[in-house]
């Protein structure tokens, strides 16, 4: 039973799971509908334990999950109709074709799309005939793919989705994806060492190291928030304290420093002390992953 | 030899190789775009999510670079009928001065790099636009 009649995509709230050498920690992340949210995380972060959570594969040890308004694992079964999930270590029959796959997907899901499914074949540039033994990596990705947007989901679930695609594939699964998002009622959940990808289609991003999520919050706000800043030192001058410092490289008469606490403040505070502002750049998503990775892991030496 | 294309002339084509962010390649396509006049007052532009879908752009982004439009003036969000191009006549003129100032705003912070004196920085822009009309003539 759907809880209220206004639902969010997915719902995840305090999660925490242990494994022998791995623990996630108080994981609370929700997507209202016609959004994208990207996870982004170094390997080994808790990214697919948060996705097998949210599509009832395993249990919490505590908190609650939500799928389109549908409680899980109670009611799974209910949700996992609108829901399509795919990760690159699903398998296919290897016996079997394309086109016998698409026939038993139509057979299950009454939304499946048979025309989109045909187009889909063409655009991923695979044959219906082909038999899933003889599918390379990339080409098992997009037939899993293909079987997936076909049916039409209201929440798709991708764990490394662009992994294995060759550019060009990767070009129309991102044309795919938007196209999804047209309608205000679908949403969109992937993971990806892809920062180019998640930083282009993702509406909210979600940070998660170690087990916790470290960062979540809408793109824009995100990467406004970051910034490298280069400093120029005249003598006599010092540098003043300064708010969400996450790395700083000090020379003699120049300094670099990179804050996610930015605003335009920080360069009257420098100024103010004497020294100058020469530069302020924005920093690309790739790079802010590898600043906050990098801070984190000097947290935990010190 | 090239086909000259028409009837597709995309609204705003992104760049991964701009080191601008996403919702200002937007905003500034978009407004050049008013500032030539090849969107006029009235125009209609399209919705965020349409435009986000056709350049593969998500939606937020777009949704940011509209809201800047609207507040300096470019475009008119109406309630449940989409976006327009804004109803004043003197936009296209003013947002090229808008353009002027943004790339003289740039020459100034290269000169400042340059500790170049004021005088210097007017005498290089004299020698430039010089250097054009002999061109031209």
């Amino acid at each position: 039973m759907r809880t209220a009649d206004a639902y969010e995509a997915f719902a995840l709230r305090g999660l925490c799971r242990s494994f022998r050498h791995f623990t996630l920690r108080d994981v609370s992340l929700t997507l209202p509908l016609g959004q994208i949210m990207g996870l982004v995380g170094p390997n080994g972060a808790g990214k697919s334990t948060t996705i097998r959570l949210l599509m009832g594969l395993i249990e919490p040890d505590a908190g609650q999950v939500e799928l389109l308004g549908h409680a899980v694992p109670g009611d799974v079964a209910a949700a996992k109709r609108e829901v399509a999930f795919v990760t690159d270590d699903m398998r296919l029959f290897g016996m079997a074709s394309i086109a016998w796959h698409m026939r038993w997907m139509a057979s299950l899901y009454p939304h499946w799309d048979q025309a989109y499914a045909a187009q889909l074949l063409k655009r991923f540039n695979l044959r219906g005939e082909q038999l899933v033994k003889g599918l390379s990596r990339g080409e098992h990705v997009k037939a899993l793919l293909l079987l997936a947007l076909a049916r039409r989901p209201r929440l798709l679930v991708l764990d490394e989705p662009t992994s294995g695609l060759d550019p060009v594939a990767r070009h129309e699964l991102l044309a795919e994806l938007m196209d999804i998002v047209r309608d205000e009622q679908r949403s969109i959940l992937f993971s990806s060492h892809q920062t180019q990808d998640v930083e282009r289609i993702s509406d909210q991003i979600a940070f998660i190291d170690r087990g916790r999520v470290v960062d979540v919050r809408d793109k824009e706000s995100f990467l406004e928030r970051w910034r490298r800043l280069s400093v120029d030192i005249p003598a006599g001058a010092r540098l003043p304290e300064l708010p969400g410092v996450v790395d700083l490289t000090l020379g003699e008469r120049l300094a670099t420093l990179t804050t996610d606490r930015y605003d335009q403040d920080i360069e009257g505070r420098l100024a103010a002390a004497g020294a100058q502002v020469h530069e302020v750049q924005r920093m690309s998503l790739e790079e802010i992953f590898v600043a906050s990775v990098m801070r984190s892991r000097q947290g935990d030496r010190s | 030899m090239y086909t000259v294309n028409t009837k597709q002339h995309s609204l705003v084509v992104i760049s991964q190789a701009d080191p601008r962010p996403l919702y200002l390649q937007v905003k500034e396509q978009i407004r050049h775009r008013v500032a030539v006049g090849e969107l006029k007052a009235g125009d209609e532009i399209p919705s965020i999510r349409q435009l986000a879908a056709d350049i593969r752009v998500s939606v937020i982004t777009i949704k940011r670079a509209y809201l800047e439009l609207e507040l300096e003036g470019v475009i008119q969000t109406r309630q449940g009928r989409g976006s327009c191009v804004a109803e004043n006549a003197a936009l296209g003129d003013s947002l090229k001065e808008q353009e002027l100032d943004q790339h003289l705003t740039a020459a100034v912070r290269a000169a400042a790099l340059l500790r170049l004196k004021e005088e210097e920085l007017i005498q290089r822009l004299r020698r430039i636009r010089r250097g054009r009309t002999e061109d031209a003539a």
